[in-house]
């Protein structure tokens, strides 16, 4: 929205133009959020620190997501199972091979997006619908060969006990402790995801998301950059995935099945697509649905005992389910867009344009 | 040899099953161009309806599952009506998350009424496993088998002969020109969806039969995407062809290489015939402008 600057603020060169934190008040907003966000740990409960690494392992993997589907414009139905095979390498180099967590991070990335490049290439000819379906395929395939190739590695469908991380002495063993390796992470990535929609491949990812033809006719070398999309995207979703390893310490396939996948697609329509901004919303957003149909389900168990356990049960995917329902009919462009709006608004308060 | 014409025939009695999926996919795909991410859910829906009315209520087989395919066609119609109508016009991914989003629903909808434990569906299919030659075929396949071929001839003479089933292809060739021809289109649309869901139940019911009830045997639906797509999108005898095939290699993968193989057979079937003939057999190739 280059239209509705702050007031006041002019820009005399491109680099004030192009920069993402634009007046003074940004930056003390940006510097005291940062700190209060790091110092959480200091005074709050276990509960919400628990919360707040869920979100923002999520986060990273609903980033690359947002790449791949926001601004490139390519679905995929499988990011949980490339989340797996960054958990699942990370998992295996550092308990069968004594890897140091620090040294199997960056493998991760670099597994999962090589698998990633596997599965995106069927998008040289097919996208759109058939893309999806060739994701779908790589979350089964994925997940079915983690199982079954080398059980004796991965422990098949029964757990995988990952170690904990370690500084020298340091244990990284309790939610405080791995908050400090998570949130760093998670805020790199949001200023990864946010910086590459102003370099030129993201821009080369969103010409070829609003028409790929005419961005082929114009000299993009598309299969190229929708491999490297696929590659950012599963790149993400492996980081995400070592984190989850870490911070569960044991994992199982099932922790990264298809519904999984559906959540986190789920995330980006709700905080509106090729939104930076937007992937943080919807994750908070829907973690914190997901958080009061855990809270609320019990409750209401608990008040009508004959619907009881059942319930608790089926709240969160039908509460899940009506938001994204709700949210595309009635909200397609997303969060992101009403705080767009809000903005604007507030930019231009008291007048209506 | 033996033991490859018994997986050949239990390929094929499952391959029925795959194509009536396959069936309710492609009606839905080809009159409104949304692709039901949601059928297995609906299946396993239809298979809970008609036991609860077996069983929990104490009806008869027959009457049980009328009852279950009327809801089911009710479910369809209201799917259509409250999520789908308003989406027409949106891009591709909107129809796509909200069908996923509609099966989770699904979901939640039966773990809440009937919880998430396994049910064993009264046997209420007569007869005995069926020696075909050295195969034996168990009898709720073949039954299985048998009603899906009579759901293809009966849709296939519905679509020749009846009125709403020509306005239905008319639909399918062109939302325009049938609207300009006096079809009600969005009527279409629902009918469509009607007729796919009851099929939907139709599936769960026989598959309910066979593997007993659970949340978890939508997942039987996903299997049928990959015969569809290798049928071609747009094509019912290709869903016929697709679902018959799927069946065929994911029993003979099974049983020749290992059955966590059978498993996702399917699926590699699917990468195999997106990466080179992404239209399928008899769907169509699309063309673009910009």
């Amino acid at each position: 929205m280059a239209i509705d600057r702050p007031c006041g603020t002019f820009e005399r060169d491109y680099a004030q133009d192009m920069a993402i934190v634009r007046t003074p008040l940004q930056w003390i907003i940006l510097i005291v959020g940062l700190a209060f966000l790091f110092s959480l740990p200091l005074f709050g409960g276990v509960r919400i620190i628990y919360l707040l690494n869920y979100i923002a392992i999520t986060l990273i993997a609903v980033h690359g997501l947002n790449i791949l589907t926001g601004y490139t414009g390519l679905l995929n139905l499988g990011q949980a199972a490339f989340m797996a095979v960054g958990a699942y390498t990370s998992g295996v180099l550092t308990a069968k091979f004594g890897m140091s967590f620090w040294a199997a991070l960056p493998c991760t990335a670099i597994s999962a997006g090589i698998v990633g490049l596997i599965f995106g290439l069927p998008s040289l000819r097919i996208k759109g619908f058939y893309l999806a379906m060739a994701t779908l395929a790589a979350q089964f395939i994925i997940i079915s060969a983690i199982v079954n190739i080398r059980p004796d590695l991965t422990g098949g469908w029964s757990s995988l006990v990952v170690p904990v991380p370690k500084i020298g002495d340091f244990a990284f063993n309790s939610q405080f402790r791995m908050f400090y390796i998570i949130m760093p992470l998670a805020v790199l990535a949001t200023l990864l995801a946010k910086n590459l929609a102003r370099t030129g491949i993201g821009r080369t990812f969103i010409a070829i998301r609003d028409n790929d033809l005419a961005a082929e006719v114009m000299g993009v070398n598309i299969f190229r950059y929708k491999l490297l999309s696929f590659f950012i995207c599963t790149a993400f979703a492996g980081i995400a995935g070592c984190l989850m390893a870490h911070w569960m310490r044991a994992i199982s396939p099932a922790t990264f099945g298809l519904h999984q996948s559906v959540w986190l697609i789920g995330m980006v329509i709700v905080g509106g697509m090729g939104s930076t901004a937007g992937a943080v919303f919807g994750t908070v957003f829907i973690r914190l649905v997901d958080e009061l149909a855990r809270t609320v389900g019990p409750i209401i168990a608990h008040s009508f005992p004959a619907l009881s356990g059942n319930i608790s049960a089926a709240a969160g995917p039908i509460l899940f389910s009506l938001v994204i329902v709700l949210f595309v009919i009635f909200e397609p462009r997303g969060l992101a867009h009403r705080w767009e709006v809000f903005k604007t608004s507030y930019r231009l308060n008291p007048f209506a344009y | 040899m033996e033991a490859g014409l018994q997986y050949i025939a239990n390929g094929l009695m499952v391959g029925g099953i795959y194509a009536l999926i396959a069936l309710a996919i492609v009606l839905v795909y080809k009159a409104t161009g949304i692709f039901n991410f949601a059928i297995g859910n609906l299946m396993m829906f239809g298979g809970f309806i008609s036991w609860a009315f077996m069983v929990q209520l104490g009806l008869p087989a027959w009457l049980s599952i009328l009852s279950a395919l009327v809801i089911a066609a009710v479910v369809g119609w209201l799917v259509n009506r409250f999520t789908m109508s308003p989406l027409i016009g949106q891009p591709i991914l909107a129809p796509v998350i909200v069908t996923l989003a509609l099966a989770y629903f699904f979901d939640g909808l039966v773990i809440l009424i009937w919880g998430g434990s396994v049910r064993s569906f009264p046997d209420f299919l007569p007869g005995e496993s069926v020696h075909l030659g050295p195969a034996v075929v168990s009898s709720d396949l073949l039954w299985a088998f048998v009603a899906a071929m009579v759901v293809f001839g009966v849709l296939a003479l519905f679509f020749q002969r009846s009125r709403v089933g020509l306005a239905m292809r008319a639909t399918a060739e062109s939302h325009q020109i049938a609207r300009a021809r006096g079809i009600n289109v969005e009527r279409i649309f629902s009918i469509t969806w009607a007729i796919s869901a009851a099929l939907a139940a139709l599936t769960g019911v026989f598959l309910a039969a066979r593997m007993g009830l659970e949340v978890t045997i939508s997942a039987v639906g996903l299997k049928a995407f990959p015969a569809v797509l290798f049928g071609g999108l747009e094509s019912i005898p290709g869903a016929l062809i697709g679902g018959l095939s799927v069946g065929l290699l994911e029993n003979l993968a099974g049983g020749f290489i290992s059955t966590w193989v059978m498993d996702v057979t399917p699926y590699i079937i699917l990468l195999l015939v997106l990466i080179f003939r992404p239209q399928g057999l008899f769907g169509l190739k699309r063309i673009e402008r910009i």
